[in-house]
């Protein structure tokens, strides 16, 4: 988005001395994108996860390994959100604060979500952008590999990787990264062939333009507007395959967490708490991962009604 | 269509085998070998035990018996961990269970989706579509994991009507939370798949043709619209289908059922190499099996699709 801006902001300077301001893609796109008040409210409630997430450990009075004394063994009776005690989320079982572990968790969650996300689009790209250009028996072949790809079961695969190599932070971007940017190939493949015959490619293969530099400089700008829409849907799918891992324990190791292992334990902790539920250690990481969820869908939404307007 | 399912077949081969391949080499290639446990085991203790399970022999020499075995004898091998019990006997313990929770989401999850899909259709912008529309925006997107706990505190904790977990042969008591957390996401998919293709359906020309020759309303909808416009919602039933047994593996972990998912979770976490990678190739198998079925239904019901 931050080179969409910048394009969108070149050329209203360039189109500014004219009589009739020109209007580029990206200008209609955002002027559409603003009219859809779901989409606008959920990038607020993006910022806001995103500050949470980056300055919520900073606020807290308590570490997210810190360990409260008081409240240890007895979370149900004592470890209830308050202010006073400085638990704004209350405590898990252990007397861990879960302002501060949630906060963190947030901030993994997200981190997973985007750099994930980040290898899935820039392999899916320009693999599809190859595939669709170069087209014949290279794309014949490239495809039917995809095919072989998406028929085996990734969360299994995903979850055997993980087992075999350890649980590193590293494993599970790559992981999550390298099995998802299938989809991405197939849509950007499919673009690709349709730009393929534009009059502005064909001119700069007659000016002898190389194949690789026409893919990179004038195929993939051009599918931007598709790639975007992709990622943004492509990130809350990699923050629940995260969660999922997590929450079968095969995620992030502790002390660290993530917002699908804090799921995880809270539910566990409701069952088990003996006096009174432990609702708090459920609600708070709940709230927050579906919430952040909803709001990367409706933006995703937003931005297709606005950059793919035939598609309304 | 006969040779186009051989065509798929054939697709279908190399896929599998490129899964078994490349597990097989990951579970040479990964550090620490199924063996290893805290207690340090004596130097012919272990290359005792690689010479029973056969991995002092060379990659290619495993992999093969493995896939000889496996094609000729459905045979998965023995458990890394338990001795006296073989993949086979760990699978047929598990699958059972996964097929009949699974079976029961999958037919609920049709039913009810298309059901939703189709009444916010014909009520095309009353308050009737924007609810089930509403719903299924927030249905499609609450994993499995996210449902479970909040039917556990509804269903178990306030009202005391259903056990947390459990199986006891499928009594629906133990039924019924994990068919609701497995297929609400697929009743919220397949609902706005419906809804959208029966709205495309509804606009077009047949179906004003056949509503000027005065058939009445529900007709048109039944002979003409329903058919056209589950094409798609057909295409979707593979993705519907791996998710239930991909789901399984919350499922089992939450309300203690005893599928096959909790068999993959325990190998993994037991480093049970053996057990992983045989239900990793049975779903894979399974999720092959049924896209082809899927195709070739398609390929039934829609004249269009020549193969």
């Amino acid at each position: 988005m931050v080179t969409a801006d910048l394009r969108a902001g070149d050329l209203s300077r360039i189109t500014d001395n004219a009589e009739i301001k020109g209007r580029s893609l990206w200008a209609d796109a955002r002027a559409r994108f603003v009219l859809n008040k779901a989409a606008v409210a959920s990038v607020f409630v993006l910022i806001f996860v995103a500050f949470f997430s980056i300055f919520g450990e900073a606020v807290a009075p308590w570490t997210n390994e810190e360990i409260d004394f008081n409240v240890i063994g007895s979370a149900d009776t004592k470890g209830m959100p308050s202010i006073e005690t400085g638990h704004y989320f209350g405590t898990d079982d252990l007397g861990r604060d879960l302002f501060a572990r949630t906060a963190q968790g947030t901030r993994i969650s997200l981190m997973v979500g985007f750099v994930g996300t980040f290898i899935a689009v820039v392999v899916g790209t320009v693999y599809g952008a190859v595939s669709g250009y170069v087209g014949g028996r290279t794309d014949a072949v490239l495809m039917r590999i995809v095919d072989i790809l998406s028929a085996i079961p990734f969360m299994f695969v995903l979850i055997l990787l993980l087992v075999m190599f350890g649980r590193s932070m590293f494993m599970i971007f790559v992981g999550i990264g390298m099995l998802s940017w299938l989809g991405m190939a197939r849509i950007v493949r499919g673009q690709t062939m349709s730009l393929k015959h534009k009059e502005y490619i064909e001119a700069a293969r007659a000016s002898g333009v190389s194949t690789w530099k026409i893919i990179l400089r004038h195929i993939v700008p051009n599918l931007m507007g598709v790639v975007v829409v992709y990622t943004t849907l492509l990130i809350p799918d990699m923050i629940m395959a995260e969660s999922f891992i997590s929450f079968l324990g095969l995620g992030v190791q502790e002390p660290l967490t993530s917002l699908g292992a804090l799921i995880s334990e809270g539910s566990k902790s409701i069952l088990q708490s003996s006096i009174q539920p432990t609702l708090w250690q459920l609600y708070f990481p709940l709230i927050l991962f579906v919430a952040t969820l909803y709001a990367f869908y409706f933006v995703g939404d937003g931005l297709r009604d606005a950059l793919d307007p035939k598609d309304r | 269509m006969f040779s186009f399912i051989t065509r798929r077949l054939l697709v279908a081969v190399p896929t599998l085998l490129i899964l078994i391949v490349l597990s097989a080499v990951l579970m040479h290639a990964a550090p620490g070998g199924p063996f290893n446990s805290e207690r340090k085991l004596p130097a012919e203790v272990v290359a005792n035990l690689q010479a029973k399970y056969g991995l002092d022999q060379p990659l290619w020499w495993q992999i093969w018996t493995y896939i000889r075995d496996l094609v000729l004898h459905f045979d998965f091998g023995p458990s890394f961990k338990y001795k006296d019990r073989t993949v086979n006997d760990i699978i047929a313990q598990g699958f059972p269970v996964t097929l009949i929770y699974g079976f029961w989401s999958f037919i609920i999850a049709t039913i009810l989706g298309i059901a939703a899909g189709i009444v916010a259709a014909i009520r095309h912008n009353t308050a009737t579509d924007y609810a089930v529309l509403s719903v299924a925006i927030i249905g499609a997107a609450l994993p499995g994991f996210v449902i479970a706990p909040i039917l556990v505190l509804f269903f178990t904790l306030q009202m005391g009507w259903l056990p947390g977990g459990g199986w006891e042969n499928a009594e629906w008591r133990y039924l019924v939370m994990p068919v609701i957390a497995l297929s609400t996401g697929y009743i919220a998919s397949i609902a706005r798949l419906m809804r959208s293709s029966m709205l495309e359906t509804l606009n077009s020309n047949f179906v004003r043709t056949a509503r000027a020759k005065g058939l009445p309303e529900w007709k048109v909808i039944v002979r003409h619209v329903m058919k056209p416009a589950l094409l798609p919602i057909l295409s979707y039933l593979g993705p519907v289908f791996v998710g239930m047994i991909t789901g399984s593996v919350v499922i089992d972990m939450y309300f203690s059922t005893g599928g096959i998912g909790k068999s993959f979770v325990d190998s993994a976490l037991n480093r049970d190499y053996s057990v992983m990678l045989g239900v990793t190739l049975l779903v894979g198998a399974l999720t092959i099996l049924f896209n082809l079925i899927v195709d070739v239904l398609y390929a039934f019901i829609d004249p269009k699709i020549r193969y």
